[in-house]
């Protein structure tokens, strides 16, 4: 399979990551190189195998419902860029060009 | 335009609010209306290295909702992440149910004009709430309140059974009435506890298939959903009838305008990206815990009305108005429990109290008095001290206060007078001042007698019991006190 | 007291318990040693000496009243920069977490701190664990005490370096597929990656979830059993920490090979093993058989799929777990010039900007796995091939007691070398990655040095929960072979 330059900049707005036209470039280029090397894992007969998606260390972890420590809305905010009267504080989302 | 018919199909989407002390994930309090970000932490708040932790009341009260709704329950379930990019999203990821959710295949019953009607359900699975995002009108930046992200959410999503807003809307009165019953949510559409998206779509009458589906966010309150799907389902006609297509999309509600406009189209659709959660191992739902929690199910109200019929003898529409809405039917058992007669009750239920919710627009929950009150007015007009039509201006003044019926009666002085003595005082003047009516009734014109009574309710300013009043006449002109 | 630096933390504490050595002394001397070699090394990316001293008179002010029976009481430790220590800066080596400073320890920190340990600071990494090579830091490489032309591995470079060059007796680093063994073996120190779910992860800044798992980096395998006691355990804010019994891992060290049935799979002696690392594993597999161990060879059949599932997995996992990096509640935000700039905007060049181009080249091919189209060919079918590779050790565990590997392939190779071709980074992780995607314990310890130098590491790994056996394993050779008594030259 081929990533095109088009893929890369699919997936780049899907995580939200803004790339430079090299880094587009670069990008396309390795990809393909790493893809390629990993479609050797279709070679691999999976009919009826369950995906193992994590090592089941234990099942049906619960908490009881009551109520813990909340930090204060201060120490919450600490690390925050832009905050406002105790809110996180964004730029708007602009409809029209965004 | 008139020629051509279309079949709508509707489908509703409801994220309910579960009302556990705690969020889904971390062990903040689960509450509305509190200083912005003051109910957070780092679990929460989508901190690096924080990770969730199942909260063990959110899964019963979510099997418990499932099961209501005839769903089956899973033996084994996952948690998967829904990935978008969101500022109300702290992780830019939700944490939901895709592949392997808690439950599938239920139903809910609908009573519509034409008979009792299975409106499907898809599944009922569990997810956590995003935040709240506040726009500064005008400016150009946004405000984040991030106590709500994490708060414990059911996603009921519907077949697409429905086939006319006004079913929509019977469905959303049967499902909230079932979820009250159950007592896991607030049920509170105003505060967000309750939310509805819609999608609908038309097909020219008799054929297969369904047409594109057109998907409706914003709306607040059953009403408006209504609105919106007749709104929509005229506005997609209109659009075929001209010989235009309808494009997937998603469109918003507009409150002001009732109207319903373009937000996305189905090309600007997001990708999300859903795997398995890896930090959340698989819940194995064992089938003794399943049945423990079915057991305590309480009463649903379908179950309850016909019990209504039995044990209080009531009409199916009286069992069926009263049960519709479970602070109702709670209301009308304790009532019944301090003064059993249910049809007395029942029509004042039914009557006076259902008129005076209606007019506000308000539910019942939000009633101020309670049965001890009713039972009390009712006691007073079995005991002669008010009359019917006198209780029912009371009852207003009870429902606007919630003060007691004898307070009031007390406040206006509003007591029947049924003291014999004084009504005797009250005859004697009226014969005395109507000496003309009086040898009328001796002479054998016995309607007179009304004339009479009236005055004397007059002279009361009708304060006095009618009854006694005639009695009390009828005594004087016969010569028999 | 000048070469308290040069202890490991099993004697340093016996020395504590015969002189009453104060803590602010212990602390005078590592801030001696750090500016005397850091500057060459780089293994900190936060090293507070004030901090450092404070933290040390605290715990000797703890001292009058009940201390001694704490395991770490002022033991010097360091933290990899992706573990979260309440209050103070945790960046994982992230230009995007510049300045945060975490609102809560994480559970491995907290425990140190309440066994009574010196934290020292943070120490470098690939950015956000994404490399074999320290190359991938926001702050610059750090280098490898036996050769500082060469790398000293990653992506737990910093905690490997600082052990190797005494500047702590005790580190932590994180492993996701190598990051703790891969730096150890090159470093020349021992490293543990724990069964999954053995230690906590919570607060541990996540790489890929599934595979993520804390642990020691240490002189010697006392030192690691010494420290595995206090962070192995049942976590209640972790769902995937395991409610399993910890033994006393110090207890468990004697008790010798003899008798133990010892694995070598065929697939991981072919792939380009360089010859010098060869010689060394035969050796030490003669050691063990001096001490009454039993070799047979044994095959891993699927192990040469383990890159790729390990690197779409991983990837996958990352692109979501780094999402929340986004300029709104924490890090780094980008400002426009003209400061009208959309929340998308901002969003996208916030990323764009401050994350390095291995953090991006990882999110774009998770989240290009993870998209609609591709999530069956790539990441459902590494998960399924991730079950074969666990099954092939399921199978080895039913011939075998424990395998016996290389740690690498190569000895550290030059700073720059690999760092243009992704591809051959990524080869390099080979023999570490299979036991991550099987959840088993592996450890990695010094078993010779190249003929240039460059120590070599060798790998041990077991069944689910069986640390025990490996560090008894690990200890009996270390006891013959003493490669911990050597020391770069510095
Ligand atoms: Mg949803
Ligand atoms: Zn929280």
């Amino acid at each position: 399979m081929k990533i095109k330059r088009g893929d890369i900049k699919y997936v780049a707005r899907l995580a939200r990551i803004h790339l430079t036209g090299e880094e587009e470039e670069l990008f396309s280029a390795q990809l393909n190189d790493v893809f390629s090397y990993m479609d050797k894992l279709q070679e691999n007969d999976t009919v009826g195998v369950e995906p193992c998606v994590h090592i089941p260390s234990s099942s049906n972890v619960l908490r009881d419902d009551v109520p813990g420590q909340s930090l204060s809305s201060e120490r919450a905010l600490a690390n925050a860029p832009e905050q406002s009267v105790g809110f996180f504080k964004v730029p708007k989302i602009i409809e029209s060009n965004e | 335009m008139d020629d051509i018919k279309y079949a709508t199909t509707i489908g509703l989407e409801i994220h309910l609010q579960i009302s556990t002390r705690t969020k889904a994930f971390c062990s903040c309090e689960n509450s509305f209306g509190r200083e912005p970000n003051t109910s957070v932490c780092p679990v929460c708040l989508g901190m690096p290295g924080s990770l969730p932790v199942l909260n063990k009341e959110y899964l019963q009260r979510a099997i418990k909702t499932a099961l209501a709704l005839n769903c089956q329950i899973v033996g084994r379930m996952k948690f998967d992440r829904k990935n978008y990019f969101y500022p109300d999203l702290p992780k830019n990821y939700q944490i939901s149910q895709y592949a392997m959710p808690l439950s599938r295949g239920g139903f809910l019953e609908i009573m519509t004009p034409a008979g009792i009607k299975r409106v499907g359900i898809t599944r009922v699975h569990m997810e956590e709430d995003a935040g709240k995002l506040i726009h500064d009108e005008g400016g150009c930046f946004s405000l984040i309140d991030l106590n709500r992200a994490g708060a414990p959410l059911l996603e009921i999503v519907s077949e697409p059974d429905i086939f006319s807003p006004d079913e929509a809307h019977l469905y959303l009165r049967t499902l909230k009435s079932v979820l009250e019953y159950l007592d896991v949510s607030d049920c509170n559409m105003e505060q967000g506890s309750l939310r509805c998206d819609a999608n609908i779509s038309l097909m020219p009458a008799g054929k297969k298939g369904l047409g594109a589906k057109v998907e409706l966010k914003n709306m607040n309150s059953f009403r408006a959903i209504r609105q919106a799907l007749e709104y929509e389902q005229e506005r997609q006609a209109r659009v075929l009838s001209s010989g235009g297509v309808i494009i997937q999309q998603t469109r918003l509600w507009n409150e002001k305008k009732k109207i319903t406009e373009l937000m996305r189209t189905k090309e600007e659709a997001h990708d999300y990206r859903y795997f398995p959660d890896p930090d959340l191992n698989d819940f194995i739902i064992e089938q003794s815990m399943v049945r423990a929690i079915e057991g305590l199910l309480p009463e649903m109200p379908q179950v309850k009305m016909n019990r209504f019929i039995k044990e209080y003898s009531l009409s199916e529409y009286d069992a069926r108005v009263l049960t519709a809405d479970k602070h109702m039917a709670d209301f009308m058992e304790q009532s019944v429990k301090l003064y059993p007669k249910p049809k007395v009750v029942a029509n004042w239920l039914i009557g006076s109290i259902q008129a005076y919710l209606n007019e506000r627009n308000m539910e019942f929950s939000q009633l101020h008095i309670g049965p001890g009150r009713l039972v009390e007015m009712i006691r007073l007009i079995d005991s002669g001290a008010l009359s019917n039509n006198m209780a029912k201006d009371i009852l207003q003044v009870m429902l606007l206060s919630g003060k007691s019926a004898g307070d009031i009666v007390k406040e206006k002085d509003l007591f029947q007078i049924t003291d014999k003595s004084a009504i005797a005082a009250l005859a004697v003047d009226v014969l005395q001042s109507n000496p003309k009516v009086k040898d009328d009734y001796l002479s054998g014109k016995k309607n007179a007698l009304g004339f009479l009574v009236g005055q004397l309710m007059k002279k009361s300013q009708g304060k006095a019991n009618p009854v006694a009043a005639g009695q009390a006449l009828k005594a004087l002109l016969e010569g028999k006190s | 007291m000048n070469n308290i630096c040069g202890l490991s933390a099993y004697q340093l504490k016996e020395l504590i318990g015969k002189n009453n050595i104060k803590a602010v002394d212990i602390a005078s001397s590592i801030v001696r040693r750090h500016d005397e070699v850091d500057g060459r090394i780089s293994g900190f990316v936060n090293f507070d000496k004030d901090a450092v001293i404070d933290r040390a008179l605290c715990l000797d002010n703890l001292a009058d009243m009940h201390d001694r029976g704490l395991a770490l009481f002022k033991v010097p430790v360091v933290l990899k920069d992706n573990i979260c220590v309440n209050g103070e800066l945790t960046t994982c080596a992230s230009g995007i977490l510049q300045g945060f400073r975490p609102p809560y320890d994480a559970t491995v920190a907290a425990r140190l701190k309440s066994a009574g340990a010196l934290l020292l600071g943070k120490s470098n990494m690939d950015e956000f664990a994404f490399g074999s090579s320290c190359e991938t830091s926001y702050y610059g490489p750090t280098k490898n005490p036996y050769d500082l032309q060469r790398i000293p591995g990653g992506s737990s470079g910093g905690s490997a370096a600082l052990v190797a060059s005494d500047q702590t007796m005790l580190a932590l680093g994180s492993d996701t597929g190598g990051s703790i063994r891969q730096p150890a073996a090159l470093c020349g120190v021992v490293g543990l990656k724990p069964t999954y779910g053995r230690v906590s992860r919570y607060g541990l800044i996540a790489f890929g979830s599934s595979l993520d798992q804390p642990g020691p980096i240490t002189k010697d395998v006392r030192d690691c059993a010494i420290l595995l006691n206090v962070i192995a355990g049942h976590d209640k804010l972790d769902s995937t920490s395991a409610d399993v019994p910890v033994p006393d891992y110090v207890q468990s060290l004697s008790g010798g090979v003899k008798g133990m049935r010892i694995g070598l799979p065929k697939e991981y002696f072919t792939q380009g093993l360089d010859s010098g690392i060869k010689v060394k594993i035969d050796a030490a597999i003669s050691v063990y058989k001096s001490l009454g161990a039993i070799f047979k060879q044994i095959s891993l059949p699927h192990t040469e799929y383990a890159v790729s599932v390990y690197y779409i997995i991983g990837c996958s996992e990352a692109s979501s777990n780094l999402a929340r990096f986004d300029g709104m509640q924490y890090g780094y935000r980008y400002q426009s010039p003209d400061g009208r700039c959309g929340l998308i905007e901002m969003c996208m060049r916030t990323r764009g900007k401050a994350l390095g181009l291995e953090a991006k080249r990882r999110i774009i091919l998770g989240t290009y796995s993870l998209s609609s189209g591709y999530y069956d060919a790539y990441y459902l079918k590494a998960c399924k091939v991730r079950a074969l590779i666990k099954s092939d050790f399921d199978k080895a565990f039913n011939e075998c007691d424990m395998i016996l590997t290389p740690t690498t392939p190569t000895p550290a190779f030059k700073i720059g070398e690999k760092i243009k071709d992704p591809l051959s980074m990524y080869l390099s992780d080979i023999f570490t990655i299979p036991s991550n995607l099987a959840g088993i314990p592996a450890i990695s310890l010094p078993c010779g040095y190249s003929e240039n130098g460059l120590p070599i590491g060798m790998q041990l790994m077991a069944g689910h929960f069986e640390e025990e056996k490996l560090l008894r394993a690990a200890y009996s050779y270390e006891q013959n072979a003493s490669w911990n008594k050597v020391k770069p030259v510095l």
